[in-house]
């Protein structure tokens, strides 16, 4: 069986004609869902989100299109670095942070406010992939190959743990554990590990959290015990979600996000403003956009001769498919409260830039998916 | 190492699947959540949104006014003029009121009653700061509320009754409901009932008509966001109040007006009523007190005077007091006489000023005797030997049964509450009462209008119009277009006649008891009457000796009540008008009053004018709303 070596364009010309423009079509659509719930959620009115959203999304679009371009060998150029930065910023949120809502996430670096903990799950997934790629199969499963991934997910989740942000911890986590899986990780490890992973949750569960953050979670059983404490935002996004029935009030027309009975609307509880407007369909044809996007992912992934390329796009899948299902589980009343917000749809800039910029390495690992890249000298030689 | 390597990319694929698999599980159970919450239980969240979302404000309605049969308004709706004050617009409501005290007066438990009312509810609802305000200082306020900040001036209704004490015992007035009212309403009434400002009837016609005078409730809808403040109204998903029906009396509120002024301060009560139709023309008691004071809650310094004050201003004393009738009632024992032909007209009896009946000794009022009389002149002259006799050949059975005829002890259903019955005594009764057997003695009283015989002045008016117009009137209160000529009393005409012609010498002929009266004063207008006294006390033999001569030495609790029964014109009635005055000393207490009320009543004949009716009334009234 004759065996094609399938190349790789090497000019911008022949990067574009490579281009996966399917998901690139699915990545504007949800974009434009995002600019029509922010207008609708200001009440029929461009300011003060969905323009800006625009705005933001068309920036963090063109710069997905150039970061497409690079070849995967200058990103493993700099996953490190990046990952270095990432946690330098971390580190600067806990000594120079700005204080938001009780927790400190924000950074001021000069005009623009950024979020490291979004900047980090980008970084995790480079700093992961470059890892494995280097690193040969045989050795995955040693004490060397599950330390350094450790100690590369633990040290920005302790640091973001800190800030407080449990579900940016989480995910960071999860995504983190997903990239080991897919790495290779022997089931031998797997299965005890995730038995302890639970006890450790339990135990952290109880011992490990803020008053505010148990409360969220216990919340989550039972939101109807407490319609106008904790329970509040769950028990009010149900009723808008709820009463868009089948087909929705339709556009600009949900009185209950309107009527600012929900927090944070334009944020983490957009997907309920969908489901009141749009109804069943509306939120199904969302929904349904996001699992296009992903299968797609997951397609360039397999079809991805690198480990690197491999890991990167599924890393990013990961954190993507992550977001989408804890925020709108969340909203409907199926997880805790844990402010996540929807890719592409919630307005906030830094979510929008990392998920476009993870695209960007998607779209790149479709364009060079025949690369292989040398592996090169890594952590164990 | 080619097969190491594709062992690898197998490895990978596979794990790829399994995230897969288990990220599309988590997308089909957001979507079964998500059917769920909006295709199984949709209806359910749809209502809780429209329970955020819409606030359900009340509207009172506006309540019937009560008409006189012209259609004077004699209860009637005011504007109030209110200050509300919103403290979501007034920030600091201590300081918004300091604001608003430079125009109006305000205690200090005027502001802690605002500030507790402020405390209690959302900072989007209107908590009234004062009601009832004058057109000067409202206006002021009004004028000024820019710089109030929070304060809104507002035009409410409140109940005036324009003809004050007059028509207080007939109207009635509201007040705001109590528990009992609420237990009383149907369930749906009970945030009306609730409602601040809203009244509803506590006595009087206010309380019986209240079903028609309510009308119901309206609801403005308002879209409230999740703090409560309104958004817009919603007229169109809003329902208007339905004013209360309109009510109808019979009376006349100029007669009604003048009776109440004619009986001045006297502890007393004045009927007038259409003797062919029944219907009541007035209905006054007097002393009588200022409705429109109990509206707004009385003081209980007030009420407590009105209670203490022995004229009973409280005490609706034309349909609830009851007197012995006295005299008056010698015209039913005349009827039954003539009717049962037991008496000639010519027959005449002989009054030396008493008679003996077995050891007892029954005196006639003029104790030097009447000498011979017939019954015309034993009617005229009101020789009471005369009607022992006649109460003697009647007997108490017939007797009892004549009062009957005329209304005597009959509940009369005019609408209002506290009608009494009075009492019509017979040897039934007397054996239930007392287990005493009836005597001829018994009978002797009963002729006479004394002893266990009581009458309200109602009953009084009803007999009146009865023996005026031998029809059986049933006195009533309300109009009716409907309204027929009641039936024939059943006594015969010439009998009746006879009573008649009696009753007309009584004020009309030299020798009457009432002929110095002198007439009721209208040219070519005669009338007739029949004066009463009820005995409240018997002066004795030690009291005369010591020099009581009258009633006018007697303490006024203890003096005889006065009463006159009269209609006019003598050939051809129309109005009868009682008059009972309390303790009056004798029956010239009430025969000027009751003179001078009939006067009125005939020369201004309200049933010969064009009156309205109630259902004309209402159908106006919601015409032009």
């Amino acid at each position: 069986m004759a065996v094609f070596r399938e190349s790789v364009p090497r000019d911008l010309r022949g990067k574009l004609m490579e281009l996966n423009w399917t998901l690139v079509l699915l990545l504007v659509l949800l974009g434009a869902a995002g600019v029509g719930m922010l207008y609708s959620v200001a009440g029929g009115s461009w300011t003060p989100w969905a323009v800006n959203h625009a705005i933001r999304f068309s920036a963090a679009f063109g710069g997905m299109m150039v970061i497409a371009m690079f070849p995967p060998r200058f990103w493993m150029g700099v996953a490190y670095p990046i990952y270095v930065v990432a946690l330098v910023l971390l580190a600067g949120v806990e000594i120079a942070g700005v204080t938001i809502n009780g927790s400190q996430r924000w950074l001021d670096i000069g005009p623009i406010r950024v979020q490291p903990s979004e900047v980090m799950k980008l970084a995790l997934v480079f700093a992961l992939a470059r890892f494995y790629h280097d690193l040969p199969t045989e050795k995955v499963s040693s004490l060397g190959g599950l330390l350094v991934p450790a100690a590369l997910i633990g040290l920005p989740a302790l640091l973001i743990a800190k800030q407080p942000d449990l579900g940016t911890t989480l995910l960071l986590i999860a995504t983190g554990g997903a990239i080991v899986f897919l790495a290779g990780l022997s089931w031998k490890i797997i299965l005890p590990g995730a038995i302890a992973a639970v006890v450790g949750a339990v135990g952290f569960f109880r011992y490990g959290l803020h008053d505010y953050q148990r409360e969220r979670i216990m919340t989550m059983f039972n939101p109807d015990a407490d319609p106008l404490g904790a329970g509040y935002q769950i028990l009010q996004s149900k009723i808008a979600l709820g009463s868009g029935g089948f087909t929705g009030k339709g556009f600009m027309e949900g009185t209950q996000s309107q009527l600012e009975y929900l927090p944070e609307k334009q944020t983490d509880f957009i997907f309920t403003i969908l489901g009141e407007e749009f109804g069943f369909v509306g939120g199904l044809v969302v929904l349904s956009i996001y699992a296009l996007v992903l299968a797609n992912t997951i397609a360039i992934a397999i079809s991805c001769k690198s480990t690197f390329l491999r890991l990167l796009s599924m890393g990013v899948a990961t954190t993507f498919a992550l977001y989408v299902i804890i925020n709108v589980g969340m909203v409907m009343g199926a997880l805790p409260v844990v402010g996540v917000p929807l890719p592409l749809i919630s307005y906030g800039g830094t979510v929008m830039m990392a998920v476009l910029a993870g695209f960007g390495l998607i779209l790149g690992a479709h364009i060079h998916r025949n690369a292989e890249p040398p592996r090169g000298a890594g952590l164990f030689g | 190492m080619r097969a190491d390597r594709q062992e690898q990319d197998l490895k990978f694929t596979r794990r790829a699947l399994i995230m897969s698999g288990l990220g599309g599980l988590a997308f089909i159970g957001l979507g079964a959540r998500l059917y769920s919450l909006q295709m199984l239980e949709g209806e359910r969240y749809r209502l809780l949104s429209e329970d955020n979302q819409f606030n359900f404000d009340l509207l009172p309605p506006s309540r019937g006014r009560i008409l006189d049969r012209f259609g004077v308004a004699v209860a009637d709706n005011r504007d109030s003029y209110r200050v509300l004050l919103v403290p979501e617009q007034a920030g600091d409501v201590g300081a918004a009121l300091d604001r608003l005290s430079r125009f109006m007066p305000m205690s200090d438990a005027d502001r802690e009653r605002v500030l507790r009312a402020v405390r209690r509810q959302s900072r989007y609802r209107p908590v009234t700061v004062a009601d009832d305000l004058d057109w000067q200082t409202f206006s002021a306020i009004n004028l000024n509320a820019p710089d109030l900040g929070g304060v809104r001036p507002d035009v409410g209704e409140v109940r005036s009754y324009p003809y004050g004490a007059a028509f207080a015992h007939v109207i009635g007035y509201v007040q705001t409901a109590n528990e009992d009212d609420i237990a009383a309403s149907p369930r749906e009434e009970e945030g009306l009932l609730l409602h601040p400002g809203f009244r509803v009837g506590k006595t009087g016609v206010e309380v019986s008509r209240e079903r028609d005078l309510r009308g119901a409730a309206g609801a403005l809808k308002t879209e409230v966001n999740a703090r409560g403040r309104v958004i817009r109204e919603l007229p169109e998903q809003s329902t208007a109040p339905q004013p209360g029906r309109d009510v109808v009396l019979t009376l006349d509120a100029d007669i009604q007006r003048y009776a109440h002024e004619r009986l001045g301060q006297e502890s007393a009560s004045a009927v007038v009523i259409d003797v062919n139709t029944g219907e009541l023309i007035a209905l006054a008691s007097t002393p009588s007190f200022d409705p429109n004071l109990f509206v707004g809650g009385i003081s209980s310094s007030d009420y407590a005077a009105l209670r203490a004050n022995d004229h009973n201003p409280l005490f609706h004393k034309s349909i609830m007091g009851t007197y012995p009738p006295g005299s008056t009632f010698k015209a039913v024992v005349a009827a039954a006489a003539l009717e049962h032909g037991l008496v000639d007209p010519n027959e005449t009896i002989f009054c030396n000023g008493s008679t003996m009946l077995g050891r007892r000794e029954f005196h006639c009022w003029r104790r030097r005797g009447h000498g011979r009389v017939n019954l015309h002149e034993a009617v005229k002259t009101s020789c009471d030997i005369f009607f022992y006799e006649m109460a003697d050949r009647l007997g108490i059975d017939r007797l009892y049964d004549m009062a009957v005829r005329f209304g005597v002890g009959e509940q009369f259903d005019i609408g209002i509450s506290g009608v009494r019955s009075g009492n019509m005594p017979n040897p039934a009764w007397l054996r239930a009462r007392s287990n005493e057997p009836w005597t001829t003695g018994h009978t002797y009283n009963v002729g006479i209008g004394q002893g266990a015989v009581l009458m309200s002045p109602l009953q009084l008016a009803v007999m009146t119009a009865r023996v005026a117009s031998g029809r059986a009137v049933e006195p009533t209160l309300y109009r009716n277009a409907l309204a027929r000529p009641a039936p024939h009393i059943g006594v015969s005409e010439p009998a009746l006649a006879r009573v008649r012609a009696g009753l007309r010498g009584v004020v009309e002929e030299p020798g009457g008891t009432s002929y110095s009266l002198g007439g009721l004063g209208i040219e070519g207008v005669a009338m007739a009457g029949k004066t009463g006294t009820a005995q409240v006390y018997s002066i004795t033999a030690e009291e005369r000796a010591s020099g009581v001569r009258d009633q006018d030495d007697l303490p006024w609790r203890l003096r005889d009540h006065g009463l006159f029964m009269c209609y006019a014109p003598a050939d051809d009635p129309k109005y009868a008008v009682v008059v009972v005055v309390e303790h009056g000393g004798g029956s010239s207490a009430a025969t000027r009053p009751a003179r001078d009320i009939l006067r009125r009543v005939v020369a201004r004949d309200p049933s010969s004018r064009a009156g309205v009716f109630a259902d004309l009334a209402g159908t106006d009234r919601r015409g032009g709303a």
